[in-house]
């Protein structure tokens, strides 16, 4: 198992490096020259051509690469060409925002959508299946932000229940910490439900017909066994795998969900830093949510040796 | 008193093209510690017989009529909660596919111990013993580390003795055997039949055994029940059956047995064939079931459906001219 796990970090490498230079090069090629940006309206030529120098942007694009991965392989981002902050400082001061969110929604999504895709399943045909399917598909086609508008309006605004935005760090308590995750992490979660919702439902439907559902019944089991162990167990590879998938959702989701509920996180970083053509920022945050995705992806790796006897590696 | 006494059974599906009647009008019974072996060809009605004892067929689109009395008490008449007592441990059921029958993500043990603690209320650690004594029991070698295996670790014949431990775990008074031998090896089909006869006789246990391998039913069953298109033709006692078969499905499916060494007795023949085709069980049936396919149908036959009558100590048949046909065969 665990040089299962060993190989399976070590397969990430050539993936990390890949990315690595794809996002290097993504915003060498972009179009802007952030020594322009800098330099502001009122400098020279001289001045801009200082800058890029002192910038090591006149340099060629692999000397530039190398060194940028070297200091990352030491722990060094850069540094923020607006704010002269290290990155590494900056990431930090929004990632707890971030972080929150998307631990709650997904476990939000996890605690809503896999008991309906499962009753679905269970009373496949009758009218619960029917609505929950018809919610699948309205949460799947409403984007984020409506969502999010929708929910402060109603629930902010009018009832007056939860704040309409904003972010308590979880030092403050969890319960102020959570009011205002609430609104955001329904907002977020809603595409992510309804696709893991159906997944769980389509997932089930077939192992329900498996003569070992047949054998439990003939064993007397219940319902509630037959569908949580029996049945749930021989699904989750398949409901685990589009959890993992759903994360690069949820990345992308947070970064609209944060501007919408004005949560100070890496998804207003993001925005802030390709507004400002801040090259070190954008660069530092893509390859977090990069390495996170890649750590997600072997996290699933391991889970399905748990849920799965048959699967060794 | 029986153990158990079905009466007029009725399993019939709701499809999209009418109504499939499975099982149509069936009665038989089953005394303790009995073997009776219902056999019949593919879509017989075999199974969904067996299924509806356990009441395993999803309603809808399936429905059960009729009764089915298990220790005087009517199993069609009971709760759900009523009746998953009952399943697993008054009555419990072996499967044709022991490859599939299984889960393949829970241990062989926790499957076996499963049952105990629902019906015995024992803890984990005396139905992780017991599930031992199990294994030990269907004749598994190193019991201890199988319980800890999962079902990918173990070969067909092996998964349907831990089909047949678990079946018995609770001690049940019924035991359907839903062609228990079919998916296996020659070889291993021996030993699980030699199993399934000594369990029989250490456990007490009545025996439904459904089958169409009469070299089975002639070896472990006491009575037989032969069904044709969901109905029951011919009942009788093992050794009368095979000696004097009354209908002629009956005659027709012993015929088409194999017999080991004929050619060289020199009385080896053709097997014989049943020609023509189950009918069709959406639409209703004049006269005889069998009267498309049978050499000797009449007129009689073809708008008379015959009852089951009496044509020997205990052996009753559906046929008009039962007696000729023992004559014929």
């Amino acid at each position: 198992m665990l040089s299962y796990i060993l190989r399976r970090i070590a397969s990430t490498l050539p993936v990390m490096a890949i990315v690595a230079l794809f996002v290097f090069s993504l915003l060498y090629i972009a179009p802007g020259d952030p020594a322009v940006v800098i330099a502001g309206d009122q400098a020279s030529p001289e001045d801009v051509e200082r800058i890029r120098q002192s910038l090591g942007l006149d340099r060629p694009f692999l000397i530039q690469f190398g060194s940028w991965v070297w200091r990352i392989l030491h722990g060094d981002l850069g540094t923020s060409i607006f704010t002269n902050l290290p990155v590494s400082t900056m990431i930090g001061q929004r990632l707890g925002p971030t972080l929150s969110l998307m631990m709650v929604t997904l476990l939000l999504t996890i605690v809503v959508a896999v008991p309906l895709g499962v009753l679905a399943a269970w009373k496949a045909g009758s009218l619960i299946d029917r609505a929950i399917m018809a919610f699948a598909v309205f949460g799947f086609s409403l984007p984020v932000f409506v969502v999010g508008y929708v929910l402060a309006y109603v629930f902010a605004l009018e009832l007056e229940w939860l704040p309409v935005q904003g972010y308590t760090p979880r030092a403050q308590g969890v319960w102020p910490w959570l009011q205002n995750l609430i609104l955001p992490a329904i907002a977020l979660g809603c595409v992510y439900i309804a696709l893991i919702a159906r997944i769980t439902r389509a997932t089930m439907l077939e192992v329900l017909q498996q003569d070992y559902i047949r054998t439990a019944r003939a064993k007397g089991l219940g319902q509630g066994g037959i569908l949580f162990v029996h049945a749930l167990k021989n699904a989750a590879v398949p409901i685990v795998t589009v959890i993992g998938i759903g994360i690069a959702l949820l990345i992308g989701g947070a970064v609209v969900t944060e501007s919408v509920f004005a949560i100070p996180g890496l998804g207003r970083l993001t925005i802030d830093a390709i507004l400002r053509r801040d090259y070190p920022v954008i660069q530092g945050i893509v390859l977090l949510f990069s390495f996170v995705y890649v750590l997600v992806n072997l996290m699933i790796d391991v889970i399905y040796t748990l849920v799965d006897p048959r699967i060794r590696y | 008193m029986a153990l158990l006494e079905v009466e007029n059974l009725q399993t019939h599906f709701r499809t999209p093209s009418g109504i499939n009647r499975a099982v149509e009008g069936v009665s038989f019974h089953v005394n303790e510690g009995e073997t009776l072996a219902i056999v019949g060809e593919s879509g017989c009605g075999k199974s969904v017989t067996s299924m509806s004892l356990m009441r395993l067929i999803p309603e809808p689109p399936g429905r059960i009529a009729g009764s089915i009395r298990f220790a005087g008490k009517d199993l069609l008449q009971m709760s759900d909660r009523e009746m998953r007592a009952i399943r697993g441990n008054d009555i419990s059921m072996i499967f044709q596919e022991p490859m599939t029958s299984l889960n393949p993500v829970l241990t062989v043990g926790r499957q076996i111990r499963e049952t105990l603690m629902i019906h015995q209320g024992l803890d984990k650690q005396a139905a992780e013993a017991h599930a031992i004594e199990m294994l030990i029991l269907v004749g598994i070698p190193e019991p201890k580390r199988r319980v800890r295996e999962y079902p990918h670790q173990l070969s067909g014949g092996m998964r349907q003795r831990v089909m047949i431990a678990i079946a018995l775990a609770c001690n049940p008074k019924l035991l359907i055997a839903d062609e228990p031998t079919t998916a296996l090896d020659v070889t291993i089909q021996a030993q699980i039949l030699k199993l399934m006869l000594d369990l029989k006789h250490r456990v007490g246990a009545a025996i439904i055994l459904i089958t169409h391998d009469l070299g089975v039913v002639a070896e472990i069953a006491e009575r037989v029940m032969v069904m044709y298109a969901g109905r029951k033709v011919e009942e009788a006692p093992v050794a009368e059956l095979f000696r004097s078969p009354r209908h002629p499905y009956t005659q027709g499916l012993l015929g088409a047995v194999p017999r080991l060494g004929s050619s060289l007795t020199g009385t080896a023949r053709r097997l014989a064939e049943i020609p023509g085709q189950v009918p069709d069980l959406r639409k209703p049936i004049v006269g005889c079931v069998f009267a498309g396919r049978c050499a000797l149908a009449t007129d009689l036959c073809r708008q008379y459906a015959p009852g089951l009558e009496e044509k020997g100590p205990r052996h009753v048949a559906a046929c008009h001219y039962a007696a000729k046909g023992a004559v014929a065969a």
